[in-house]
């Protein structure tokens, strides 16, 4: 694993990051600036290792909550975060002891170093999700029953800031915080789900900053060798690529907030393969000529053909020649528990989840024809 | 009849079509002054095929002038940028991510103050026009007039862009402004970058285009002009003074339309090898492969749908340094005639490499040859790979494609490069991008959200492909040749009604010939 990230680590890690978001998550373009500045002025980031925390530490988890449109358009202020931090601390009267990520899928995979720098405490390297999920209660740290969401604190970019001493469950957690964050402009930092350093250890899914910045390496690596960037990306991630061809058909509408649609690619060749995918902010489910061939959790990534860029939900686009990628989950979002709120059926599909073998590399070091050459 | 004009940093090339056919070509000096080079290109066509200006229905031009520009750092003017939407976005100021030495040029004038909408149209806090007052009495006292304003979401709401635009005029009143909403689309930072590059271009704009109607007037041509977008279709010349950042990329559009015309192949890597810069790009069934990702200019990053081109600073007029050996970005341009060793001048540039190597004879060889022959061969070489790798890196797979080798410094490229199986260099090769803007089409665009509460998908589909073919109808397209070329979706999030932004575009032949 990594020690720290600086500023040399940045590319990668919006790379590996980019990938990791399975459509989702926002691009880290803006946040990866920020982190870069923030770099420059604090110097390097430290990770700690989730497998070595101490059990009695204390931390929250943080990342922005809102939808991407609204945030390449109102960019941060650039303190949301560490000041959502500042006042879940006043609230419980108690210091953390480092910063957790709730996502490492997309934009969200940078904020909170960006908050730790800035607050003077480390950022574990591991996360809630091992990708890219649109609500809070979709995190490994909430499986277990001993956990919470609230109290949480949220924080805009002007004066106004907010504590939520206590809810019901996680899902009233991500109602009133969604109803929140588009009160607040629709973009919005947040720290809440307070953990132990024992539950960080137990539940998180483990050493993901450092698979992002691995992977993000890789993908440098295999295009200034001019290799075959997507096949890198699925290999490195235990996955396989599993159609390359032309985007022919895309169809959004947003209910509920968040983006939903479908899009449908024609394989490259004779036999014109057609693959159709369902997302929902994140691809969910991939069918392949009417069978399906990934589900959520596994994850489905979209690349450019040519230099293995992810393609995110919004930037879809007719004619765009990709790779679509499925690569296995992390292990921690596929126990009964958990895939009652990451499975396909939470997202309103009747598909069962039908797994790929094996789990995202849990030691933060790519796989295979991945490793470095 | 028609002709097309492509105006580049070192050529002016011109072409007279009749239909398909091409008629007659000329390649002269583009001149400091661009009028002479475009009166002595039309000059060169008109006598050469005894045309009579009359019987001219058109006149396209294409000019990189703009995107050359901005990729050498030339020519702009000092630029202040005011972002609206305090206390938001302070992280990420104007200019944050654009190269130093290029946000050096344009002075670091940039300001934050309050203003800017939320994504629902609230204020994200007061416009304050006495904020904006101050500011614009600092910009006056630094002596600027170029001036870009953003506020965020002002593609939704752009009321304080203009607000903010009659405070400044007030203040100074030959300020020359740009703001963001009358460019781009949704993302600030792009939008804004865009903004920015227009205001810092606009007085080379308007020079530009009153240049380019002297010279059609001098020529006694009254047929209506045109200058290429950067999606390859044809704008008329009033707008393109006011935004010139919508020329940029026009050059290799017009280039790889004019490669897959003349070389007949419709799919092809096409490396066009201008005076200044090498563009490379691809064709897929005859046009230009789109950027799916944002794209730079200048080490600028916009939000302009462009052609996937990858630019490299290379070309006839590349200034080249012995010791170590490096070749451009920095090039003669225009003055290549006066400046290049092979035509008497002092700065040793691509071409002369080109000519002592053997690959080329333009100028007086004699002035030449006592370069070192190590030193050629190792240029070359150099040339030769910096061309190889840019034609790796846009290829879509490991498998042999063909390219097409066009532009008027197609000189330097040698007849092999890795990973083609031919090299094609067509018939008229180094007056492609003239070709390429003579053929260029006329569209019609429709940008706006519809309901799907109220129509289905397919209805809203069909009323916007129908406004679009009207609209490039009257733009003066042949309607049986009209093609949709682009269809986009956007939901909008957080509107009731499922409203969706649906971006149509068609493309046609321009009527009467």
């Amino acid at each position: 694993m990594k020690t720290q990230i600086t500023v040399d680590d940045v590319e990668a890690v919006a790379i590996g990051a980019g990938i990791l978001g399975t459509g989702g998550g926002g691009d880290p373009y803006l946040e990866s600036i920020q982190l870069r500045r923030e770099l420059k002025k604090y110097g390097a980031q430290q990770l700690i290792d989730p497998k070595m925390v101490e059990e009695d530490a204390l931390m929250a988890v943080v990342g922005m909550i809102g939808a991407p449109t609204a945030g390449i358009e109102k960019l941060q202020e650039g303190t949301e975060l560490v000041r959502a931090v500042r006042l879940l601390e006043e609230h419980l009267d108690q210091k953390f002891d480092a910063i957790v990520i709730a996502e490492i899928g997309g934009a969200n995979s940078m904020g909170p170093l960006i908050a730790g720098l800035q607050a003077g405490i480390p950022t574990v390297d591991g996360d809630g999700m091992g990708r890219a999920f649109p609500e809070l209660q979709m995190s490994t740290f909430l499986f277990h029953g001993d956990v919470e969401v609230a109290p949480l604190a949220m924080v805009e970019a002007g004066k106004a800031s907010v504590v939520i001493p206590t809810t019901i469950d996680a899902l009233w957690s991500e109602r009133l915080a969604r109803n929140l964050a588009t009160s607040m402009g629709a973009t919005a930092g947040l720290a809440g789900v307070v953990l132990t350093g024992k539950q960080v250890r137990d539940y998180c899914v483990p050493y993901t900053m450092s698979l992002a910045c691995n992977l993000g390496e890789r993908v440098l690596q295999a295009r200034a060798h001019g290799e075959d960037v997507s096949e890198v990306i699925a290999s490195s991630l235990g996955g396989k690529v599993q159609l390359r061809g032309k985007i022919i058909d895309v169809f959004r509408r947003t209910t509920r907030g968040f983006a939903r649609g479908n899009l449908t690619i024609e394989g490259f060749g004779d036999t014109a393969s057609l693959l159709e995918i369902d997302f929902q902010n994140e691809f969910l489910i991939a069918k392949q000529d009417g069978e399906v061939v990934a589900t959520v959790p596994d994850m489905i990534c979209i690349v450019t053909e040519e230099t293995g860029e992810p393609i995110s939900t919004e930037r879809l686009h007719y004619g765009t020649r990709v790779s679509v990628l499925v690569v296995p989950g992390a292990a921690g979002l596929k126990t009964p528990e958990a895939l009652c709120v990451v499975g396909p059926q939470a997202f309103g599909y009747e598909t069962e989840f039908k797994p790929l073998p094996g789990n995202l590399p849990d030691n933060g070091e790519v796989l295979g024809k991945g490793q470095p050459l | 009849m028609r002709i097309g004009i492509d105006v580049g940093g070192t050529n002016t090339d011109a072409v007279v079509m009749d239909g398909v056919n091409v008629v007659t070509t000329t390649k002269t000096p583009t001149t400091e002054n661009v009028t002479d080079g475009i009166v002595s290109a039309l000059r060169g066509v008109v006598e050469n095929s005894n045309l009579d200006v009359g019987s001219i229905d058109g006149v396209m031009i294409g000019t990189t002038h703009f995107t050359n520009a901005m990729v050498e750092r030339r020519r702009l003017e000092p630029t202040a940028c005011i972002r609206l939407g305090l206390p938001a976005t302070v992280c990420l100021p104007p200019l944050v991510d654009w190269p130093d030495d290029l946000a050096a040029v344009l002075g670091n004038h940039t300001y934050l103050a309050h203003g800017g909408h939320e994504f629902d149209g609230r204020e994200i806090s007061a416009f304050d026009s006495d904020e904006v007052r101050n500011i614009a009495k600092d910009i006056k006292s630094k002596g600027i007039n170029a001036i870009a304003i953003s506020s965020v979401f002002s593609p939704v709401n752009s009321e304080f862009e203009t607000k903010a635009a009659e405070v400044v005029q007030d203040v100074i009143p030959d300020a020359n402004i740009t703001l963001s909403s009358t460019i781009g689309r949704i993302g600030l930072l792009e939008r804004e970058n865009a903004a920015v590059m227009n205001a810092c271009l606009r007085n080379l704009a308007v020079a530009t285009v009153s240049g380019f109607k002297e010279a059609l007037s001098a020529m006694n041509i009254s047929a209506p002009f045109f200058i290429s977008q950067n999606d390859g279709t044809l704008m008329n010349a009033d707008f393109a003074a006011d935004y010139p950042v919508l020329t940029f990329a026009s050059g290799p559009t017009n280039s790889m339309r004019g490669a897959a015309f003349l070389s007949d192949l419709k799919d092809a890597i096409v490396v066009d090898v201008g005076g200044t810069t090498t563009d490379v790009g691809v064709l897929q069934q005859g046009f230009p492969r789109v950027a799916a990702t944002a794209v730079s200019i200048g080490g600028v990053r916009t939000n302009f749908r462009m052609p996937d081109t990858l630019s490299i600073g290379l070309g006839g007029g590349s200034i080249i340094q012995e010791n170590p050996i490096k070749v451009g970005p920095q090039s003669v341009g225009f003055e290549l005639t006066q400046k290049a060793q092979v035509f008497g001048g002092s700065v040793l540039t691509a071409t002369d490499i080109a000519v002592a190597g053997g690959l080329a004879s333009v100028g007086d060889q004699d002035h030449v040859s006592k370069i070192d022959s190590t030193l050629i061969k190792n240029i070359i070489g150099q040339i030769q790979e910096m061309v190889s790798v840019a034609v790796d890196r846009m290829k879509t797979s490991a498998s042999l494609v063909p390219a097409v080798i066009v532009g008027g410094g197609s000189i330097l490229i040698q007849d092999q490069i890795e990973g083609t199986s031919e090299i094609v260099k067509p018939n008229h090769y180094s007056v492609a991008n003239a070709i390429g803007a003579a053929i260029a089409q006329v569209g019609g665009e429709t940008d706006r959200v519809f309901s799907l509460a109220e129509m289905s998908r397919d209805e809203a589909l069909a009323e916007a492909k129908t406004e679009a073919t009207d609209r490039a109808v009257s733009a003066g397209a042949q309607a049986d040749t009209i093609e949709i070329v682009d269809v986009e979706e956007v939901p909008l999030a957080y509107l009731p009604g499922n409203a969706t932004r649906i971006m149509v575009k068609a493309v046609g032949d321009l009527a009467g010939n």
